[in-house]
């Protein structure tokens, strides 16, 4: 069983379904309190969705310096699986440890709806579990979630199957359809969409139970990191 | 020349109720004391003109624990589970400063819902405005719908539903009201009562500033005079209108749990209209104890404020929680955690004794905790004995004349393609601004009959069960006869929540009404009250909670009296989702329920959508017959409520006949599944668009088996077509296309909005 550590900001308030989603698979979820330093005995970390620290500012650019991240890119650079789910990903992306950007919506308004999300690489922690093509209905819930980067950033993003999920139909004007994506190693995953609300067809789609099982099986096959 | 205004009238006290301020502290009130009253005796805090009306409604079922008067009504929902419910309105804030107005009135329905120990797990938005041809109008939608999306997406609390209203009567006076519901293991359920001589009363949260200053007197409790309502609106009153913090609320939403599940506090009451002294008089009130408050001690945001204003302020985001002495470490270290600021304001103290021997618990503001006593005042004649006046009533005099002119004589058929495609609204552009899933319980959302969660939560112990929550009104209908009107909107919420399997526990209103001092608005509630008392009645439900928003007018014009019902539902097993709108290729569509109205027409179009955009407002409202509509609701609430339990059943769509009448559900059940249907020829044109509740469109595989199951129940059942093709037929009447239908709902009103100045 994975010990899965979900990072709690004050301001998140996804942390209770991530943990659920990771229970459903029977692996343990605790609670990390933001100004924790260390991770010790986590198999996996879960930066949840929410508005850390109100987001008043840029969403995650406080975020980035909670004194739990330094223990989270530590945890990271030891090829320890990290997921960041919308503002999750946005503080990956504020705290340097994913590529791009994300802005606001291209309609400028905040965007709660079912997407359909093509897999475009599977050489994540997230996605290993996916086949390339493969489609999942995963809600999207934000107002900031427009990924953009610069063309070299793109272009290596394209290079080293880095974008691991795409929009079948771009929903918030992102760069290429850009729904999530990976480091260079493929440990670290952003994705604005929510799988953890995905998990159930009572609740509409099970579709993120694959990601989900991908992300949790580090136990079972630790991820190999791919350089 | 004219003299300035005496101070208590600038307050908002009449000559009368000055001398009964003078009766009660048998004395000469202070200014501080007079403000005090001001506030307190206000129409927003004291239901004065209301209260002696809103006794009629039936309050009492087994399952009620607790009942209206307390920050929420709260129902035992089984498997030891309590769910609390509270709707208000925000509407004045609302029309001065949409985004703030509209925020920081969820910021106050999750704060009453929380303060009885309750997680909120859902929040639902009726909003009325006026035409969206009017530019002001579409700057009010666009404000209110990011300021409830803005905070409650970030307060973690999803929005799940509401209403689109859109009328002339409410131009310059929208209406926004808010539901909330929760949820908490039944022992954390909590009252907002002071005890115990020497607790401390602490305030949590925000610091406390000069906004909303006599928001409940200058707003809430007068209607916008100006000659041109809209004139009225803006700077003068902007000042007090409240800004929302949702970061601070949601720190302080898990600060608070977090002191109820650890026993921290012996009571526990949100700071709303009226702020300090609301929170203080109203505790010290329900436990019969005294309260000493140093003014001094409250956190400011601003230098110099007076204690009038620190002591009457609405800044949001604060509670006040009562706790014994020894508990204050810990409460301050949960706090510290949360960063949520914690201040200790007050002390429960004895009960003073009066004259006449009586213990009479006082609310005291001092100067410094046993310094100068600036104020005192018994705290039940402010929290509870504001004077409550039975105001004249009168039948309007032009009503009859108005029932007269009914359009289901005489109004033209016109073009019922066109027609039917007029009366289709989507509101997805604005749910999908709202956060409706978090939490994992949302099985229905925004945009069906109603909606359906699980009933799940932190926190809480497991359940199969699920909620089902609605808000229903109908302003057309109640303009012409607010009893039966209202009668029928509570069945209409009924009816709704039979849709996704539920049955019906408990319903609050959210009463909007006009100016209480026009006799024809009088009239209008009580009636109004009367047809809810009536329908809670016929079938079966306490009505738990309630909120009265009086003065909705500007320029002299009152709104169409808008009860607002919000039901709440419990469905027992919830393991497999309702069916919905879509239907399948094939299936029989039946019409479910008494074909004929119980009225003067078979197919009555008085109060209808399609007769109000022909500008015919008159005409006959259907009777209420609680009989005949149980019998149709309790009949699909229990198909549906099979199949959510999991079993298999041949109903694969079911839609309430709603506004707009049967062509509108049926055009929505085609847009949503993008398949066709041949209906029969109906009996009558005002068939398509004749709306009274009871009916359902009810798709099956298995027509004979399904109409037998009916005639056992002894519901009536007609057959209306089949499923297929690419186009809407009904009869020889309409005829579009599927795509037709669908595109037009989707757009109307995204283009609406967006039309160009």
């Amino acid at each position: 069983m994975a010990r899965i550590g979900v990072v709690v900001f004050p301001g998140s308030n996804c942390e209770f379904d991530a943990a659920a989603a990771v229970t459903r698979l029977g692996d343990q979820a605790e609670f990390v309190w933001h100004t924790r330093t260390d991770l010790d005995g986590i198999d996996g970390v879960i930066l949840p969705g929410g508005f850390a620290h109100g987001d008043y500012l840029r969403p995650g650019a406080l975020a980035r310096f909670s004194p739990v991240m330094g223990a989270v890119e530590r945890f990271a650079a030891t090829g320890g699986p990290v997921l960041g789910i919308c503002n999750g990903f946005q503080v990956l992306v504020e705290a340097g440890m994913l590529p791009g950007a994300l802005q606001k919506n291209r309609g400028l308004t905040f965007l709660c709806q079912p997407t359909t999300l093509v897999v475009s690489s599977t050489s994540s922690v997230l996605t290993r579990g996916a086949t390339i093509g493969q489609e999942l209905v995963v809600p999207i819930n934000h107002f900031s979630g427009s990924y953009t980067c610069d063309d070299e950033t793109h272009d290596e993003l394209v290079r080293n199957g880095q974008i691991v999920l795409r929009y079948k139909e771009n929903p918030n004007g992102s760069r290429d359809d850009i729904a999530g994506v990976a480091n260079k190693s493929g440990n670290v995953v952003g994705l604005m969409p929510h799988p953890e609300r995905a998990m159930s067809a009572l609740l509409g789609s099970a579709d993120g139970m694959v990601l989900f099982e991908g992300f949790l099986g580090v136990k079972v096959a630790p991820f190999v990191l791919a350089h | 020349m004219s003299s300035p205004a005496p101070l208590h009238r600038a307050l908002g006290l009449t000559d009368t109720e000055l001398e009964s301020i003078r009766e009660v502290l048998g004395r000469e009130p202070n200014s501080l004391e007079l403000a005090l009253y001001g506030v307190m005796w206000s129409e927003h805090c004291s239901y004065k003109s209301s209260r002696i009306h809103l006794r009629r409604l039936p309050t009492e079922a087994p399952h009620v624990l607790v009942g209206p008067g307390e920050n929420a009504g709260v129902i035992d929902a089984g498997d030891g589970i309590a769910v609390a419910i509270r709707i208000e309105s925000h509407n004045h804030p609302s029309a001065i400063e949409p985004y703030q107005g509209a925020a920081t009135g969820v910021g106050g329905i999750l704060r009453d819902v929380f303060t009885m120990g309750a997680r909120p797990l859902a929040v639902m938005d009726p909003l009325f405005f006026g035409e969206l041809s009017d530019a002001r109008q579409r700057w009010l939608v666009e404000g209110v719908v990011s300021g409830i999306s803005g905070y409650g997406n970030s307060v973690g609390v999803p929005t799940i539903g509401g209403e689109l209203t859109f009328d002339d009567c409410y131009a310059s006076n929208p209406l926004v009201n808010v539901l909330c519901c929760g949820a908490m293991p039944i022992q954390r359920l909590v009252l907002g009562v002071a005890s115990g001589v020497g607790n401390l009363a602490v305030l949590l949260g925000s610091s406390t500033g000069r906004d909303g200053i006599g928001g409940v007197s200058v707003l809430a409790s007068a209607g916008f005079d100006g000659a041109d309502g809209a004139e009225s609106l803006d700077d003068a009153k902007r000042p007090s209108v409240q800004v929302g913090d949702p970061y601070e609320e949601k720190r302080l939403i898990e600060a608070c749990l977090a002191l109820l599940d650890d026993g921290l506090v012996v009571g526990i009451q949100d700071l709303g209209g009226a702020g300090i002294v609301c929170a203080t008089s109203e505790t010290a009130a329900r436990g019969g104890v005294g309260m000493d408050v140093d003014v001094t001690a409250i956190p400011l945001r601003e230098a110099g404020m007076a204690p009038f204003e620190i002591m009457t302020s609405e800044s949001q985001e604060r509670m006040l929680a009562i706790i014994t002495p020894e508990n204050w470490d810990a409460v301050a270290a949960l706090c510290t955690k949360w960063e949520v600021r914690a201040t200790i304001v007050g002390h429960v103290v004895e009960p003073s004794i009066d004259a006449n021997g009586r213990s009479v618990a006082m609310l005291r503001v001092r100067q410094g905790f046993g310094g100068e006593v600036l104020a005192e005042v018994p705290a039940s004649s402010l929290a509870d004995e504001a004077p409550l006046y039975n105001r004249p009533m009168a039948r309007p005099a032009d009503l009859d004349a108005i029932i007269a002119d009914d359009p289901s004589d005489d109004e033209p058929v016109g073009s019922p393609n066109d027609d039917l495609l007029e009366l289709l609204v989507d509101p997805a552009w604005v749910y999908r601004q709202y956060d409706s899933q978090l939490f994992l319980n949302t099985v229905v959302g925004p945009g069906r009959d109603a909606a359906l969660l699980r009933l799940a939560g932190p926190g809480l112990p497991s359940s199969e069960r699920g909620v089902a929550l609605s808000t229903d009104s109908n302003p057309r209908w109640c303009a012409l006869d607010p009893r039966a009107g209202t009668a029928l909107t509570v069945a209409e919420s009924v009816a709704n929540l039979a849709c996704v399997g539920a049955t019906a526990k408990a319903v609050v209103n959210c009463l909007n009404f006009g100016n209480p001092e026009h006799p024809e608005v009088m009239w209008q509630l009580s009636e109004a009250i009367d047809g809810m008392t009536e329908a809670c009645v016929g079938l079966g439900l306490p009505v738990i909670g309630g909120n009265v928003s009086l003065y909705n007018e500007s320029g002299g014009h009152d709104i169409d009296p808008t009860p607002v019902v919000g039901l709440l539902g419990v469905i027992e097993s919830l393991v497999a989702p309702p069916p919905g709108w879509e239907w399948r290729k094939g299936d029989d569509i039946v019409l479910v329920g008494a074909r004929h109205a119980n009225s003067h027409y078979r197919f009555p179009l008085g109060g209808t959508r399609w007769a109000t955009r022909r500008g015919r407002r008159g005409g006959h409202v259907p009777y209420f017959d609680a009989e005949t509509l149980a019998a149709a609701i309790n009949f699909v609430a229990g198909e549906v409520a099979s199949i959510c339990a999991g079993q298999a059943s041949d109903v694969t769509a079911v839609h309430d006949v709603g506004g707009g009448g049967l062509a509108v559900a049926l055009a929505e059940m085609v847009a949503v599944t993008a398949l066709g249907v041949e209906i029969v020829e109906l009996e009558s044109h005002a068939e398509l668009f004749a709306e009274f509740p009871g009916r359902f469109v009810v798709a099956t595989n298995d027509v004979q088996s399904f109409i037998a199951r009916a005639e056992l129940a002894g519901v009536p059942v007609v057959p209306l077509g089949t499923v297929g093709g690419r186009t809407l037929r009904i009869g020889s009447m309409i005829e579009l296309s599927v795509d037709e239908v669908a595109s037009r709902r989707r757009g109307a009103l995204e283009e609406s909005l967006a039309a160009v100045l």
